[in-house]
């Protein structure tokens, strides 16, 4: 099976409505990029300390368990298909917990904790009658194993032997923002989780789209969380598939965007000011000063930091237009109750019901309702340029959505011809 | 547990008008169920039954609780819709210092301008009030949901 895309430009300026809509395609993204050669985030090292804990997640439409083996069974991390090699159940059903094995509960076969399938009940079968036939393997027989990679703590996994070494995958500057965020001992502060009725690359996209962030997130512009007149820009690794959205506290003035701004419908500086000012509160935390991070690793992941909130999102697709976004919110070991207390206060502006956040669901909502009728149309990415796709040391751009675009293109063997890399 | 009866009256007002003046649209006056020094938060069953602190929303104030209306009406964007909260009989869970603790059941659904319906959310109310003259006064008010997958997003207070 494989799909044709006749792009209208090379550059990947035009992208056609199809791609958000058709089964075919869904189905050849979970085998090319899900399963293909990509490093997907899988859950943070903090989230299973200890021997036999384990989490369950979605890589791409595949349930994936994520387990720390016992002490016997050797402590490592490990992680492999959610599905017992029998008849296809799922072996682990919780989110989340601490297992000595874990069993299927339809035929009771039996997996330790790093996948590998250890007991098959009357497989010898009783009194000399039934059972497995003498030749079959047990051992060939455990579920499709991930390889996992741990960067300083946050985990990922291939199911590629194909996948480059993670350092390259995620080139210098994603490994550089990875050990940025997980520089000392973190805690888990909790999770949300969100559906939007829209395809999982308008999610992707979104990521990658610094201009609309000061426009439809007004609550950025209105009390200079995040504007555009900021100091600050996106960055992508060489093959153009992850990026950052980043920008500095405080440098900007109310003048400068009040002047940038002015003239946009919709967008009022001085619409409303906060009663409680609490959550704005930011002292820079990282050496960079960073007050806004967003590193986004192709195809499942972002790590998001909005002042003292951070987290991370596992883009879980859900058909072709169904997306969970799962979120895990985190501080530092070493937070005081204050700052903790000051974090959970910051997690108002992030997630589904957040501030700054809760817009996306919509805006990707709308769009999927609306392209369905018109396979062939496309959609105009031109902000920020034509053509070639570069860094900027500012923010009104959508370049980097065209980065993905050409990336998603050459895993699925549909590149331009000549297309942009 | 012995409650009074102008207490269960009271609570009853309290929390017929909680449901409706939201589904109304009238969320100013929704936030004047709440005292002064109010706390509103909405977390997740999820995260509750872990033992983990992760709220979608945290006011820990009454000025707070304004801001997130003042926000929702001038500020942002979301899905367009009509709530409809179902909430079930209180239960009376203590006293102490006047202030007393209910727990209710709720159902909410969202209804788009088109008339589509659907379950928005589903869990339970802990509310802690006291008496102010003749009517209860919210406290605290935590919404613990069990629809922890938020369909689409969370804009309008549960």
């Amino acid at each position: 099976m494989s799909i044709e895309v006749s792009w209208e430009r090379d550059d990947y300026s035009r992208v056609p409505y199809r791609l958000y809509h058709d089964p075919q395609v869904y189905a050849e993204e979970m085998a090319r990029i899900f399963r293909g050669p990509t490093w997907n985030y899988l859950c943070l090292e903090a989230e299973i300390a200890n021997p036999g804990d384990f989490r369950t997640v979605w890589i791409g439409d595949t349930p994936v368990v994520v387990s720390r083996a016992t002490a016997a069974a050797g402590s490592a991390i490990h992680a492999f298909v959610n599905r017992c090699s029998h008849r296809g159940a799922q072996i682990v059903r919780k989110t989340h917990g601490n297992a000595q094995e874990h069993v299927c509960i339809y035929h009771r076969w039996c997996y330790r904790t790093d996948g590998e399938l250890i007991g098959i009940p009357f497989r010898r079968g009783l009194k000399g009658e039934g059972g497995m036939p003498r030749d079959f393997d047990m051992a060939g027989a455990s579920p499709r194993r991930l390889k996992v990679a741990n960067v300083s703590g946050m985990l990922f996994g291939t199911f590629s032997d194909q996948s480059e070494p993670i350092e390259d995958y995620l080139g210098e500057f994603g490994m550089g923002m990875v050990r940025r965020f997980f520089h000392k001992p973190i805690t888990i502060l909790g999770y949300s989780r969100q559906l939007i009725r829209g395809n999982w690359k308008l999610y992707a996209e979104n990521l990658r789209d610094t201009y609309h962030a000061s426009l439809l997130h007004e609550f950025f512009v209105t009390y200079g969380v995040d504007r555009a007149t900021q100091k600050g820009g996106v960055k992508m690794d060489a093959r153009h598939r992850h990026n950052m959205n980043h920008a500095y506290t405080a440098t900007d003035t109310q003048e400068d965007a009040k002047a940038a701004y002015a003239g946009t419908a919709g967008v009022k500086l001085d619409r409303m000011r906060l009663r409680d000012t609490k959550l704005l509160q930011h002292t820079p935390e990282f050496a960079d000063r960073m007050n806004l991070a967003g590193p986004t690793f192709f195809p499942n992941c972002i790590i998001i930091q909005i002042n003292h909130s951070m987290g991370t999102r596992q883009i879980r697709p859900k058909g072709v237009d169904g997306v969970e976004i799962f979120q895990t919110l985190f501080g530092f070991a070493d937070d005081t109750p204050e700052m903790t207390r000051h974090r959970l206060l910051s997690a108002n502006l992030v997630g589904p019901a957040g501030f700054v956040s809760m817009e996306d669901g919509e805006a990707i909502e709308i769009i999927q309702k609306s392209t369905l009728n018109e396979p062939e149309a496309a959609n105009i990415i031109e902000m920020g340029g034509r053509g070639p796709i570069t860094d900027l040391d500012h923010r009104v751009t959508e370049t980097p959505v065209r980065g993905f675009w050409s990336y998603w293109a050459e895993l699925m063997g549909v590149e331009a011809p000549g297309g942009v890399r | 547990m012995k409650v009074p009866d102008v207490i269960r009256h009271a609570a009853s007002d309290l929390m017929a008008e909680y449901g409706l003046l939201i589904d109304e649209d009238r969320l100013e006056d929704w936030v004047e169920l709440f005292a002064e020094d109010c706390d509103y938060k909405v977390v997740t069953r999820e995260n509750v039954e872990q033992g983990l602190p992760n709220i979608l929303i945290w006011c820990d104030n009454k000025d707070m609780l304004r801001d997130r209306i003042a926000s929702y009406r001038d500020v942002n964007e979301y899905n367009l819709h009509w709530d409809r909260h179902i909430i079930g009989l209180p239960r009376f869970c203590g006293e102490a210092a006047g202030v007393w603790t209910l727990e209710a059941s709720y159902s909410l659904f969202q209804t788009d301008l088109e008339g589509a319906s659907r379950l928005f959310s589903a869990g339970r109310y802990r509310i802690e009030f006291r008496m102010d003259g003749e009517a209860a006064r919210i406290k605290t008010a935590t919404v613990i949901a069990d629809t922890g997958l938020i369909p689409t997003l969370l804009a309008s207070p549960i």
